[in-house]
């Protein structure tokens, strides 16, 4: 009988993306150390995050940001009583927060993320599913502690998912306290980021045992803008356009 | 005639603009002064009637007067109204200076109001306004679907397991891990713990001479082989003991083991079938 053949997953089948990083690109390579996340990955600067909400949270988001805060070290949730993004940027520059967390919800659910990295950089813009708080989350662990995690950024494969994995990175401190056994992963899977905070334990060689802990929620990029928060005047780089990128059930952008 | 009409539309008869709740009555008449269906706010039964509108901003006082009834046309008069809030209560009150008193009264009441009101608007135009945009049913449902086969297509738990394997490999965790025998001995070991562990004689002389033809052929000599195979055979037991109790504390010196069923059930299945006795031993003494 004649070998069988490999089956054809919409992941073999993937429309070839001429964006696609190849790891010896130089270019590429010349591009990352001279952007905006430079200063983070020469260790010149230290992640300080600022995570807030829209106007007027819910039970379910503000605990959802707590939560957020304790896997992210170095962070903390402030409320947003109404104030404009735009008068709080330069006072987060001010105060040397590197990052920037909105979390947008919607009838007591977090449905939307920006994040935008402070000094004027990039500004990214998901939307955000399937949100699960850790009292939700099956077989978990007990609380995450105060070491710093690991970071895994998965199948991040194109120079759009390489700056937004570079924004990710750039959320956590460069050196993890493998003490602590912590794990935050970010899967790209199909445009679709998967997030999820573990615990592991290497029982052998060959075999690691995870547990999860922490909070678990889905993103998908909306928009990517060049400059800080700005509706009307930034400069998009990428934009989700329904009706031009949703037509093919085999190209993705990330 | 004022009179007559109200006696047939207001309490009798049917009155278009007229709503009845359980405990009150509303007139949905654009030129009426307060609202509810009475006889004095009426504007259908009042041949002598104003009121306040406002029109994109700016607040007019509209009058209606006897003289002007069989002309419908020019029935209501329309006064501009300044932005002055004081000056334009003045105004009201030279327009309606001899005007019945609850007319007044009820005007300047609106007028306030009004203003009130544009003031608000004004104000809140200058916050962020909530953009409210419209869920697409068809695509909400497309997205939760793609992303459900997402999560599936994904493995995330094998996808983390392998990329911290890799990571061990790579040694970027330095010397924390000692797994100190290298990979190789120890599927060795396990291979040779596999092959004496099973009580078929003939196996296991078929396995150790296997592995003795290789031992053999590097060494040359008979009588190693049979020292070695007798200490095989009587120490294998305490060497499997050994690796038992290593193997235990090992894990648990780790700290927290986070599956422990599985955990057991997944170490080769050596100890299962041998040494029914030994295992209670090792349990009590870790614990």
């Amino acid at each position: 009988a004649p070998p069988k053949p490999v089956p054809k997953t919409i992941e073999n089948q993937r429309e070839y993306d001429e964006t696609t990083v190849d790891p010896n690109d130089e270019e590429v390579a010349f591009d990352e150390a001279t952007d905006e996340f430079a200063p983070y990955f020469n260790r010149q600067t230290v992640p300080k995050i600022l995570i807030t909400t829209s106007d007027r949270p819910r039970g379910r988001t503000v605990r959802f940001c707590e939560q957020l805060s304790t896997v992210i070290p170095n962070s903390h949730v402030y409320y947003r009583r109404g104030l404009a993004l735009k008068r709080i940027i330069p006072q987060c520059i001010a105060r040397d927060f590197t990052d920037l967390i909105v979390i947008n919800e919607d009838r007591n659910v977090p449905n939307g993320l920006v994040l935008s990295h402070l000094p004027d950089g990039p500004t990214a813009h998901f939307r955000m599913s399937s949100v699960r708080l850790r009292k939700e989350i099956k077989r978990r662990g007990k609380e995450p502690t105060e070491h710093t995690p690991e970071v895994i950024l998965n199948n991040f494969t194109t120079r759009l998912g390489h700056s937004i994995g570079r924004m990710f990175a750039s959320l956590f401190p460069h050196d993890p306290q493998f003490i602590g056994r912590q794990v935050a992963t970010f899967h790209n899977q199909r445009d679709y980021i998967f997030f999820r905070f573990h615990r592991y334990i290497f029982k052998s060689e060959k075999k690691v045992g995870i547990q999860e802990l922490g909070p678990r929620f889905t993103l998908k990029l909306r928009s990517l803008q060049k400059g800080t928060f700005d509706s009307k005047f930034g400069e998009y780089e990428w934009i989700h356009k329904r009706r031009e990128m949703d037509t093919s059930r085999r190209k993705f952008h990330l | 005639s004022p009179q007559v009409v109200w006696d047939m539309l207001g309490n009798r008869q049917f009155c278009s603009y007229k709503i009845t709740t359980k405990t009150q009555n509303f007139c949905r008449n654009e030129y009426n002064l307060t609202g509810l269906c009475n006889r004095s706010s009426c504007p259908l039964a009042n041949s002598q009637y104003a009121t306040i509108r406002e029109e994109k901003g700016r607040c007019y006082l509209y009058m209606k007067t006897i003289e002007r009834a069989p002309f419908p046309r020019r029935l209501w008069e329309r006064v501009l109204l300044s932005k002055n809030y004081e000056k334009a209560l003045e105004e009201i009150d030279e327009n309606l200076i001899y005007w019945p008193r609850f007319i007044r009264h009820k005007c300047k009441q609106r007028f306030t109001k009004i203003t009130q009101y544009l003031i608000r608007i004004r104000k809140l135009t200058l916050k962020r306004q909530r953009k409210l945009v419209p869920l697409r049913r068809k695509i909400e449902r497309r997205e939760k679907r793609r992303e459900e086969k997402a999560l599936v297509a994904a493995q995330l738990d094998n996808a983390i397991e392998k990329e911290l394997l890799e990571r061990l490999k790579q040694d970027t965790y330095g010397d924390i891990y000692n797994f100190p025998i290298h990979a190789f001995d120890k599927a060795l070991q396990q291979q040779d713990a596999e092959s004496e562990s099973e009580s078929d004689a003939e196996k296991e002389e078929e396995d150790e001479d296997a592995d003795k033809r290789e031992f053999v052929e590097a060494d040359d000599s008979d009588l190693s082989d049979f020292e070695d195979m007798d200490k095989l055979e009587t120490s294998s037991e305490e060497e499997r003991e050994e690796e038992d109790e290593e193997k235990v504390s090992h894990s648990r010196s780790k700290g927290k083991t986070p599956l422990k069923g599985p955990a057991r059930r997944k170490r080769p299945y050596i100890e299962i079938e041998y040494e029914e006795e030994a295992e209670p031993a090792t349990k009590s003494k870790a614990a």
